[in-house]
């Protein structure tokens, strides 16, 4: 089993015709990711990679029953991408593209209430179902289809995650890049209650950084609704706290967004910490032994 | 990007938002000249520089005279200036901000930032302005109000009596406050500013709200779309070093360590620093070279890290995914040979091509630590500082 994607999902690509789209896009399929169609304005009609290019994503949905969007579209024109997507249909949009303004997100993020749609990202490297799904940036050959849940806001730092919990054997279920931006899709939570609801996933990972306050929430959600292990992980105990010029963003946070208040949130909440991302994969070994 | 309180001031003027009167200045004859021009006979000279804590420090004086305002002018114009929010380096003061004296009844805080959390534009006010607002927030956090903006209907005016209401303006206050918030929520919007900080908002013996000093900063994702703020950018202000990896685009903290980093991805880059200190180090850098790792990125990598005269160490850290381990180990090798570089370099790498990578520096010939995982690198890059 998995969340979100599997391989049945059927993708379109917005931006399939562009750089970053075609090259992608070309390593989901390879990976077995059911990419339908492309939409990229002005260019329907076109066959681009095998799939149809359509001008809208109305169209692509209406001809395909496409209920994925994976988005590389630039960041000046990627908000509204998004909201084409969740007009257009689209179940489950996959934003990628990152440097999106964040006052884009807050209006975008408004008007996603009024639609039956997930957003994951943006500035995010995606989701994968090992051995089903694709739909991103990530490595697929370091995935291993298993029964671990991961949920990052970063890149890399998440497949350090998936590379050790495919060398000791517990591999993936499914692994889910909620980005790194501000203001963005799914939390922690949404993730993590999805993961609670999933029969194969026995365990789950949480990559977390500092700013903001969704690893805090998370923790409180955990220790309401989580029952499966969870082992996390915070990085940024060394980052300087900036070069503010005002001093309005610590009043909102009240101390709150470093990675010393995750940890003890983290683990006043009962989660498995570890300092050291090395040790991602061994604790939740650990746990599962 | 940071805008100079001037600049500040001239946006707030374009937006209806009221300021005190002033110019800026360059040198000491033209910081007289504007005081003439201003009149009266109360001046404040206040340092542009792009942090706070200038009163403490020496960057804003009061003047009685024209002459006066030349002198501030001159004990500050060429100077660095060091608040407690520069570090130890302090920042240039290039230009100086002469401005009108206020006559001050009260003073008022008021800032807007996006609040993540609640994914609003926030506005804050305190009848506690003209002092640290971290202090108040730490201390008497009843004294800051916040409302937060839908971003469907902008800022209502029931929202702005309420903010005005907290500061308990009289009638002929509130019926300048009212617009004074709107414009600036507007001007927040349409500038893509992620803070903007009045402090204080004075009251002035006549009853008028003025801004005495402006703080903006604008959102880096969005500059893109504000080419006449981007054009105000103050290079003088940022650190050079970050400013060249930005150049090459690289991101690039500064720290106080002597272990540099070079990773690709800024989660794995802070987790990297975060495993440094864990074995007994002290990071000297954070440095995200990012997806497109070629020998170029590389090499301009190499140079900046070791523009610190601090650096007693490097680790390289890539997990290749795209990018590929033989790529960067190539990139290493040609930057290491052009640079010539005499502190000990630690190479981790994973994921693609991986054996490949460590093969080429293993016959490189050059001293290039190889590390077996993330542990390993951490412990051998701090033994080699």
């Amino acid at each position: 089993m998995s969340v979100l994607v599997n391989k049945e999902s059927r993708i379109i690509c917005q931006g399939l015709t562009g750089r970053q789209g075609s090259f992608h896009a070309a390593q989901c399929i390879e990976y077995g990711a059911r990419i339908v169609a492309g939409v990229t304005p002005g260019r329907g009609g076109e066959q681009h990679l095998g799939v149809p290019v359509f001008d809208t994503v109305v169209s692509a949905v209406a001809e395909t029953g496409a209920t994925v969007s994976m988005l590389f579209v630039p960041a000046p024109f990627a908000a509204d991408a998004i909201l084409a997507a969740a007009d257009g249909g689209i179940e489950l949009i996959v934003c990628i593209t990152e440097g999106i303004p964040v006052l884009d997100m807050v209006r975008v993020k408004a008007v996603l209430k009024d639609y039956d749609c997930r957003l994951i990202g943006p500035n995010c490297p995606g989701i994968i179902t090992p051995g089903e799904c694709k739909i991103g940036i990530m490595p697929g050959f370091i995935h291993q289809p298993g029964k671990v849940g991961i949920i990052s806001r970063s890149g890399t730092l998440t497949y350090e995650a998936v590379y050790q919990t495919t060398c000791n054997g517990l591999g993936q279920t499914t692994c889910i890049g909620i980005g790194g931006d501000p203001v963005r899709g799914m939390s922690f939570i949404d993730c993590l209650a999805l993961f609670e609801q999933d029969p194969a996933t026995e365990g789950i990972i949480m990559v977390g950084e500092i700013g903001g306050t969704d690893e805090e929430a998370a923790a409180r959600y955990i220790q309401a609704h989580v029952t499966k292990p969870v082992v996390a992980y915070i990085a940024g105990v060394t980052a300087p706290a900036g070069k503010r010029m005002g001093h309005a963003g610590a009043i909102i946070s009240g101390g709150e967004g470093t990675a010393a208040a995750k940890y003890a949130a983290l683990e006043a909440a009962g989660v498995k910490t570890v300092r050291s991302p090395a040790e991602l994969g061994s604790a939740m070994q650990a746990l599962l032994g | 990007m940071n805008l100079h309180e001037y600049q500040a001031k001239q946006l707030f003027a374009r937006y209806g938002v009221p300021v005190t009167r002033g110019e800026v200045a360059s040198t000491p004859a033209l910081a007289a000249a504007a005081a003439d021009r201003l009149g009266g006979d109360l001046w404040v000279v206040k340092a542009q520089v792009h942090a706070g804590g200038r009163g403490k420090a020496g960057g804003v004086k009061l003047a009685r005279s024209s002459e006066e305002v030349r002198a501030a002018a001159k004990t500050m114009l060429g100077q660095r200036l060091t608040t407690k929010q520069t570090g130890a380096d302090g920042l240039p003061i290039n230009q100086v901000f002469v401005e009108a004296g206020s006559q001050i009844a009260r003073e008022l805080y008021l800032s807007m930032l996006v609040d993540r959390g609640r994914e609003r534009i926030a506005v804050m006010v305190s009848q506690d302005g003209g002092m640290d607002i971290e202090e108040v927030a730490a201390n008497t956090p009843e004294r800051i109000i916040t409302i937060a903006v839908h971003p469907a209907a902008g800022l209502q005016p029931y929202q702005a009596r309420q903010l005005g209401f907290a500061l308990e303006l009289d009638s002929a206050q509130m019926k300048q406050f009212i617009p004074l918030v709107q414009n600036l929520y507007r001007l927040f919007d349409a500038s893509d500013a992620s803070l903007v900080e009045i402090n204080p908002l004075i009251v002035n013996t006549d009853g008028q709200l003025l801004a005495l000093d402006a703080k903006i900063n604008i959102e880096d994702n969005a500059l893109f779309r504000q080419p006449d703020l981007q054009a105000w950018r103050d290079p003088t202000q940022e650190d050079p070093m970050e400013r060249s990896a930005a150049e090459h685009d690289l991101n690039y903290v500064s720290l106080d360590g002597n272990i540099a980093c070079m990773v690709n991805g800024a989660g794995l880059a802070m987790a990297t620093m975060d495993l440094i200190k864990l074995h007994g180090g002290e990071p000297a850098n954070f440095l995200d070279v990012g997806g497109g790792a070629t020998p170029e990125r590389v090499a301009a990598a190499f140079k900046i890290i070791l523009s610190n005269p601090a650096v007693a160490a490097i680790l390289i850290n890539i997990f290749g995914g795209i990018v590929r381990c033989d790529d960067i180990a190539s990139g290493i090798i040609q930057a290491v040979r052009e640079i010539g570089i005499s502190v000990p370099v630690v190479v981790r790498l994973e994921g693609t091509n991986v054996e490949a990578g460590k093969s080429l520096l293993a016959d490189s010939g050059l001293d290039i630590v190889a590390a077996e995982d993330l542990t390993d690198a951490a412990r051998k890059v701090v033994a080699a500082a």
